[in-house]
């Protein structure tokens, strides 16, 4: 006897589980008026320097918190305690990036309607991240001078699913040869029409421009 | 390397789209993988057969269509499909277009399995 095999149509998305999820947190955001940023860059771009200082500053009339995802240790979230703000870690053991389910986790025990924002810095990685939906309103999407100006055009996923194009450590731009024109024209070649913010956290060199930026779109969000 | 974590989803919906129609064992899963997508085809492959072990899609082929990246050219008023996701400008007038129309997708489209385990 011969076996005939069967083919039937599913059509869905490998990731329909995570991207039901996002969009109950997504929802779940709206409701508690929380604007939620997704945190996205290769290991040692400066997410965390820059959170911090973003958390100090919003800190100041904000209701701020931060989700820190991390392979093994719990060092960033330490770090981004100091700004003050209410910090949870989500320790990925090998996994290479978060998922909305980690997130869901994570902020078991939240008002989220206690909250303005809401901060998801995710593993360091310019791959992984970029297929899993986390909720967020926004995903920034951070390089630092020292990673080379053509780092966008390498990784044109991650660049592609972003909403903002930061560029951190802007303080050793001269230090390093930084050719900011290349650089603008690598991430333009990939995401076109994409903002680019210049900040130094250590020196606060543009963070005002960024802070600004916050602000405008919870407002926009939440009228 | 996110594929393992990609082919344990991909498997999981495919063995549960299988039993919700009756088939017991999995021959084929065709997929579609878009060029901005973030999946790397062949380590895909590579998770798909560690990950098939001892499920009902264990031998199952995965045969995966590969999806170009689509813009919307704003001066053409037309989509455009791109050869390679960078640069993202229209091949036809040099214009750039972040507006993108196809290429992110991850699809499960079909199972082909049988009833017999």
């Amino acid at each position: 006897m011969t076996i005939t095999p069967r083919i039937v149509e599913v059509r869905q998305n490998v990731l329909k589980k995570n991207d039901v999820l996002a969009r109950e947190l997504r929802e779940r955001f709206q409701r508690s008026g929380v604007y939620v940023v997704n945190l996205v860059s290769s290991p040692g771009a400066g997410k965390t320097t820059a959170l911090t200082e973003l958390l100090r500053r919003l800190g100041r009339s904000y209701r701020v918190a931060a989700v820190v995802g991390d392979l093994a240790t719990d060092n960033d979230a330490e770090r981004l305690k100091e700004s003050g703000a209410s910090v949870r870690q989500i320790t990925t053991g090998t996994v290479c990036h978060l998922e909305a389910e980690m997130i869901s986790r994570a902020l078991e025990g939240w008002n989220l309607a206690e909250l303005d924002y809401l901060f998801i810095e995710n593993v360091g990685n310019l791959v992984c991240p970029a297929s899993y939906d986390l909720g967020e309103n926004e995903r920034a999407v951070l390089f630092s001078v020292t990673e080379g100006e053509d780092k966008p055009e390498k990784y044109p996923t991650l660049i592609n699913s972003s909403d903002l194009a930061v560029i951190t450590k802007i303080d050793l731009a001269e230090a390093v040869g930084f050719d900011r024109a290349r650089f603008i024209e690598a991430v333009e070649r990939v995401r076109p029409g994409i903002p680019v913010l210049e900040v130094s956290a250590r020196t606060g060199s543009g963070m005002d421009a960024w802070v600004a930026r916050l602000k405008a779109a919870r407002q926009a969000l939440v009228k | 390397m996110h594929e393992l974590s990609i082919a344990q989803n991909l498997v999981e919906l495919a063995v549960e789209s299988a039993q919700a129609q009756g088939l017991r064992r999995l021959t084929a899963l065709h997929v579609r993988i878009g060029a901005l997508s973030g999946v790397v085809k062949e380590a895909l492959l590579f998770a798909f057969d560690v990950v098939t072990e001892g499920t009902p899609a264990q031998g199952a082929a995965l045969i995966i269509e590969d999806v170009p990246v689509t813009i919307f050219c704003p001066s053409c008023q037309a989509e455009r499909t791109l050869d390679a996701p960078v640069p993202m400008r229209c091949p036809e007038c040099g214009t750039r277009s972040g507006d993108v129309r196809a290429g992110r997708e991850l699809e499960l489209v079909a199972l082909e399995g049988v009833e017999e385990a």
